[in-house]
């Protein structure tokens, strides 16, 4: 422990409506072509605040959706459509696991 | 080093057409992708199948691995051959996923660490350094106070042979009061090291909340099972109950059904605005061994006669 209380100390930014990312910077993160995240927004699966590509503001969530449709797609070999097909089923299990551990039944 | 079983690991025989191998590759990475799978080993497994798979799907590669004899067990000490590598070449830097750093020990004795591009070119090479993603575990009463994780990352470095390798970095960074679940920390400068004169890349921690044995948490709010006993709930009272951020007095009003929300405002995640603390009443029984409870039973069972349970049923 006492090494590491000689490090300094970082303070980052959360990602959230007030601090979002621009769609060059989520491009950055995903180490993706910004081609492949304007196509994911065309196909639903990030619905982004702003009208245009340059106005679009992502949030960490958005990241995330953005992180697990390009992962499916390079390991699985999934298409654009299936991924966004596996993340709304996705959601769904999360969702309905989260009812599951609320009527004590995990 | 350990012998790693490919042809295992992959489920399949060792005289198994290529075909088969990226069928059974499909099939367990849909299995085991740490994105959909909830197995708790299932990154490790799906790291252990990437591997196998560079190796089996390159003929290449696969020839050389099958070199070494089919009496190598899994787990085994094993020592690549001197005579290794002759009149072999292997490509090196087309690594799936580009993550070649993650790799075994046994991986990189037989093929060596990928390179990273850029590399041998003679202009300079200027770039950006990669963004990296990490995942930071916390309590949910960390996000009541705030807290501080060290995070430890393998960083890839490349030396001036152009080589990679890995070294850790360990990282104290503060996690800010009212986080939740899901959300993202970001700290600019701190991923890959830029190429040249690049800067470096940032990294993204995504926190996440450890499982908790008694509060729940959605979004910014918390909720928990509060037992009661029937009198306690017919006749209201008042009950001590240990919120995350401390013990507080809460009033049960007089006849409570089971299941019922009580809300404690703004005593959730802080935030502007704060999430709220529910707490779900839970109607204990006290048990019926003796005999006097059981006689008390009847007299509640005399004195309750027009009281149906299953009303609603129908029956």
């Amino acid at each position: 422990m006492t090494s590491e209380n000689m490090l300094p100390q970082l303070a980052g930014t959360i990602l959230d409506e007030e601090a979002p990312l621009t769609l060059a910077e989520l491009t950055r993160a995903c180490a993706a072509h910004a081609e492949l995240i304007i196509e994911l927004v065309e196909e639903g699966v990030l619905a982004p605040v702003g009208r245009e590509p340059h106005r679009w503001r992502f949030t960490g969530a958005h990241l995330r959706r953005a992180r697990v449709a390009l992962h499916l797609q390079r390991d699985l070999g999934v298409n654009l459509a299936g991924a966004a097909l596996a993340l709304q089923l996705l959601d769904e299990v999360e969702a309905l696991r989260a009812r599951l551990r609320a009527m004590g039944g995990d | 080093m350990e012998f790693k079983d490919y042809y295992q690991i992959m489920g399949v025989k060792r005289d198994a057409t290529q075909d088969e191998i990226k069928r059974a590759y499909r099939q367990l990475a849909r299995k085991y992708h740490p994105d959909v799978s909830k197995q708790a080993d299932a990154e490790a497994r799906f790291k252990e199948l990437g591997e196998a798979y560079e190796v089996l799907k390159d003929p290449e590669k696969r020839a050389a691995y099958d070199q070494l004899g089919a009496n190598w067990k899994a787990g085994q000490d094993f020592r690549p051959p001197p005579d290794w590598k002759e009149g072999f070449e292997f490509s090196g830097g087309d690594f799936a996923g580009g993550d070649a750093a993650g790799f075994s020990d046994f991986f990189e004795s037989l093929y060596g660490r990928g390179s990273r591009p850029g590399h041998g070119s003679r202009a300079p090479f200027h770039a950006q350094g990669e963004d990296r993603h990490a995942r930071v575990l916390i309590d949910l009463e960390d996000a009541y106070t705030g807290t501080t994780r060290s995070i430890t990352l393998r960083v890839p470095e490349v030396d001036a042979q152009g080589r990679v390798a890995t070294r850790e970095h360990t990282l104290n960074v503060t996690i800010p009061r009212g986080i939740r679940a899901g959300q993202h920390i970001r700290l600019a400068g701190q991923g890959a090291p830029g190429i040249g004169q690049g800067k470096p890349g940032d990294l993204y921690l995504e926190v996440e909340f450890r499982p908790h044995a008694r509060y729940r948490v959605e979004e910014r709010d918390v909720y928990l099972d509060l037992p009661v006993a029937p009198w306690e709930a017919a006749l209201g009272t008042t009950a001590k109950v240990a919120s995350p951020n401390g013990i507080v007095e809460l009033k049960i009003p007089a006849d409570s059904a089971a299941g019922r929300k009580l809300r404690l405002k703004g005593r959730g995640i802080p935030g502007n605005p704060p999430g709220d603390l529910y707490v779900v009443l839970h109607i204990a029984l006290p048990s019926a061994k003796t005999e006097a409870a059981r006689a008390f039973y009847r007299n509640m069972a005399e004195q309750f006669k027009s009281f149906d349970p299953r009303a609603k049923l129908g029956v």
